[in-house]
């Protein structure tokens, strides 16, 4: 092997390695690891499960609200929400029917939202406007539908 | 006085054995639905990159997701299936000193097998009774029909996986202590990741089934998505590998060079086999349900793949380095003047590879746990498949064809065709630049994969997003009239060109070549490296998702 290749792969491997090494440190230290949440839930009785026989929007401290959210083809239960610039919000979701996806455009929110498992995801709102949130997992002929708006004020 | 000796044999035999007609017909047969079914694929592209681009209204019947499932299944499961069928089995025969006439019927029976198979899918996506997808993930069920379209594909697989081991058995025995020849030691690789990787998916196939015709009541969600994703990824790695063989294998020959070091290029083939199959989880990085230590395992699991291919570009450009001094080319990079720009058959794999260099950059972004969620079922992930399949898989495969379609039709390659060749390659390469370079681009800023034009409302972030996604259609435009022109030129060179003798372009090893060892024949112990690497990825997160499984989902038809 020449001397030059023996370089290059001493290279290609310190780069995996940092890689690994930074992905964990963001995900382990600072806590930026994907949305990993394990709770189970009964896909078929989502509304007479506790929290999610109550979908909405609460306050929870200063400038912090969860929003429980239902899935369903082809909508998002609450479809409105509203919070104030600087909130931090944590969203539990869960699908009622089919698999969906859980994305906010300019934020890194982005979330599978499956039958039978609870998805959790934060993201503090310091830019005020209006945030357009899609479902970024195909789940039939409505799917270009489902969509709706997060207005931070 | 060995190696020259050796050579002259070597050079000998690569002339005298030619392909039989039998087996040549086999090849033919597979390209030929390979190279249709990028036309008929290719189509339906254009008709969804015209949808995106918001100047194309697709009527009912053609609905948007309907065309998108067939595009996916043609090309992603027809189009690379056959090819690297066709292609592998003519490095078999030339390699091997022919078909044994048993693998030859195999190769027939699995050639009907997969048509069927294909035939029983696709009918009741016509009906839209299975707009799901190539990745049908439950809870959403298609029309049965569907999914035993699916188990004969995969029968008819695995048909031709057997075919290559009894082939190759066949050819150890009788040669004892000798190396399977550098061609066939990579169609042992690709078939038996094609096996290994479609137990997964054959396995939630027929566990689907029964659920699907309403035999059981309910699925394990999460349980059929792992298996499928345990395939899915598996099987773009073969293509990838398809393609890599060729860069190793024949490329060299062709710009009149020596091949890479022979240890080093078959410890990449060991490589890719044993780390392959767990690269697939990736896909699964922000579901819920799996915790935050396995997902990060399998960012390893995921990145490990990325060391034999920068192993890779090293290895291709030292070949051509090489070559070119030798010609006589001078400077730190002045050596590539010496290189055959002119001739299709470097200039579409080279640029394959050069495609390789961002594509292998996005995938080890997207399988790293914060970069995935931020590009996660955008946009982004379609612009890189179209790079590495569209590009440096598929552009390959184009390369390939102008020697190996003339090769097995006894015919050979004008320079009126090449220079159609050279045309083609550089309205592709256009086509997919753009194409892919805004669907990375739109994705960044959010705008989905997998989703018909839509304006959210007239939400002025997705209104936003319409400038990038006209270059869908302006790409997708482009690379229709390149699959015309590689369509047009696959055909003409099987059945119009002027007859001749077309070579089988194995390149041969340095003359100073180190001799490869023995262990690298070893297949037993890497494929059992290989399940002990699925095994330690699978069976903690399998176990949890049966052990600890939610009540199950039943089927739906959302659409």
């Amino acid at each position: 092997m020449h001397k030059a290749e023996k370089v290059w792969l001493t290279l290609s491997f310190g780069m995996i390695i940092g890689f690994m090494l930074i992905t964990g440190y963001q995900a382990f230290a600072k806590d930026m690891g994907p949305p990993s949440y394990g709770e189970r839930i009964d896909p078929q009785k989502v509304d007479e499960t506790a929290p999610f026989d109550n979908p909405g929007i609460t306050q929870i401290g200063e400038k912090e609200y969860e929003v429980v959210m239902t899935l369903q083809v082809f909508s998002f239960t609450p479809n409105e929400i509203e919070v104030p610039a600087g909130s931090t919000v944590h969203f539990t979701m869960t699908s009622k029917d089919v698999t969906h996806g859980f994305q906010v455009a300019d934020t890194n929110i982005n979330a599978m939202v499956m039958p039978g498992y609870i998805s959790k995801i934060t993201q503090k709102f310091d830019k005020p406007g209006e945030y357009l949130v899609l479902c970024n997992e195909y789940c039939g002929a409505g799917h270009q539908m489902m969509g709706t708006t997060i207005t931070v004020k | 006085m060995e190696a020259i000796k050796k050579e002259y044999w070597k050079d000998k035999a690569n002339k005298a054995l030619g392909i039989s007609p039998e087996d040549a017909r086999i090849t033919k047969s597979y390209l030929s639905v390979a190279f249709i079914a990028i036309l008929v694929g290719g189509f339906l592209g254009l008709l969804q990159g015209m949808n995106r681009a918001g100047i194309l209204e697709l009527p009912v019947w053609a609905n948007y997701y309907k065309v998108l499932t067939a595009h996916g299944l043609l090309l992603v499961v027809v189009l690379s299936a056959f090819f690297t069928i066709g292609y592998f089995y003519a490095g078999l025969s030339h390699s091997l000193g022919g078909l044994l006439p048993k693998v030859r019927k195999m190769a027939w029976i699995g050639f009907w097998m997969k048509i069927f198979g294909f035939v029983l899918a696709v009918i009741p996506i016509l009906q839209g009774d299975a707009s799901v997808m190539y990745t049908f993930y439950p809870p959403m069920a298609a029309a049965p029909m569907f999914y035993i379209g699916l188990v004969f594909i995969v029968l008819g697989v695995w048909m031709l996986a057997f075919g290559a081991f009894i082939n190759v058995a066949n050819w150890r025995k009788n040669h004892k202590g000798q190396h399977i020849p550098i061609i066939s030691f990579f169609a042992t690789g690709v078939f038996v990741l094609l096996f290994f990787g479609s137990l997964p998916v054959a396995i939630e196939v027929f566990y689907i089934i029964p659920w699907a015709f309403g035999w059981i009541d309910t699925i394990n969600v999460m349980v059929s998505r792992t298996l499928f994703w345990a395939f899915g990824h598996t099987l773009v790695n073969i293509w990838y590998m398809t393609a890599i063989s060729a860069w190793y294998v024949f490329v060299p020959k062709i710009i009149d060079g020596r091949r890479w070091s022979d240890m080093l290029t078959r410890i990449v083939v060991i490589a890719l086999v044993i780390m392959n199959i767990t690269g697939g989880f990736h896909h699964q990085i922000i579901d819920p349900g799996i915790s935050e230590s396995v997902k990060y395992m399998h960012v390893f699991m995921s990145l490990a793949i990325g060391f034999p291919s920068l192993m890779t570009a090293y290895a291709m450009f030292a070949v051509f380095e090489k070559t070119a001094r030798k010609k006589g080319g001078r400077g730190l990079v002045g050596w590539y003047k010496k290189m055959p720009w002119g001739d299709v058959r470097f200039l579409a794999p080279f640029i394959a590879m050069v495609a390789f260099i961002p594509a292998g950059a996005g995938g080890i972004v997207q399988s790293t746990n914060q970069l995935n969620q931020v590009v996660h079922n955008s946009m982004w992930v379609v612009g890189h498949f179209h790079l590495t399949l569209g590009m440096t898989v598929v552009m390959t495969f184009f390369g390939v064809s102008y020697w190996l379609v003339p090769f097995v039709s006894g015919r050979v390659l004008t320079p009126a065709i090449n220079k159609l060749g050279i045309i083609q390659t550089i309205v592709w390469t256009v086509g997919m630049v753009l194409m892919s370079g805004a669907m990375h681009w739109v994705g960044l800023l959010g705008s989905p994969r997998r989703t018909s034009y839509s304006t959210y409302f007239d939400n002025a972030t997705a209104l936003s997003w319409d400038p990038y996604l006209f270059f869908l259609a302006i790409g997708g435009t482009l690379l229709m009239i390149g699959v015309l022109l590689q369509v047009y030129a696959v055909f003409n060179m099987m059945f119009f060109a002027p007859k001749g003798e077309t070579e089988f372009p194995v390149a041969e090893e340095e003359e100073d070549a180190t001799p490869t060892p023995m262990w690298t024949e070893r297949w037993g112990l890497w494929i059992v490296l290989m399940l002990t690497l699925v095994s330690m990825a699978y069976v903690i997160p399998l176990v949890d998702f049966i052990v600890n499984a939610p009540p199950g989902s039943p089927p739906f038809k959302t659409w």
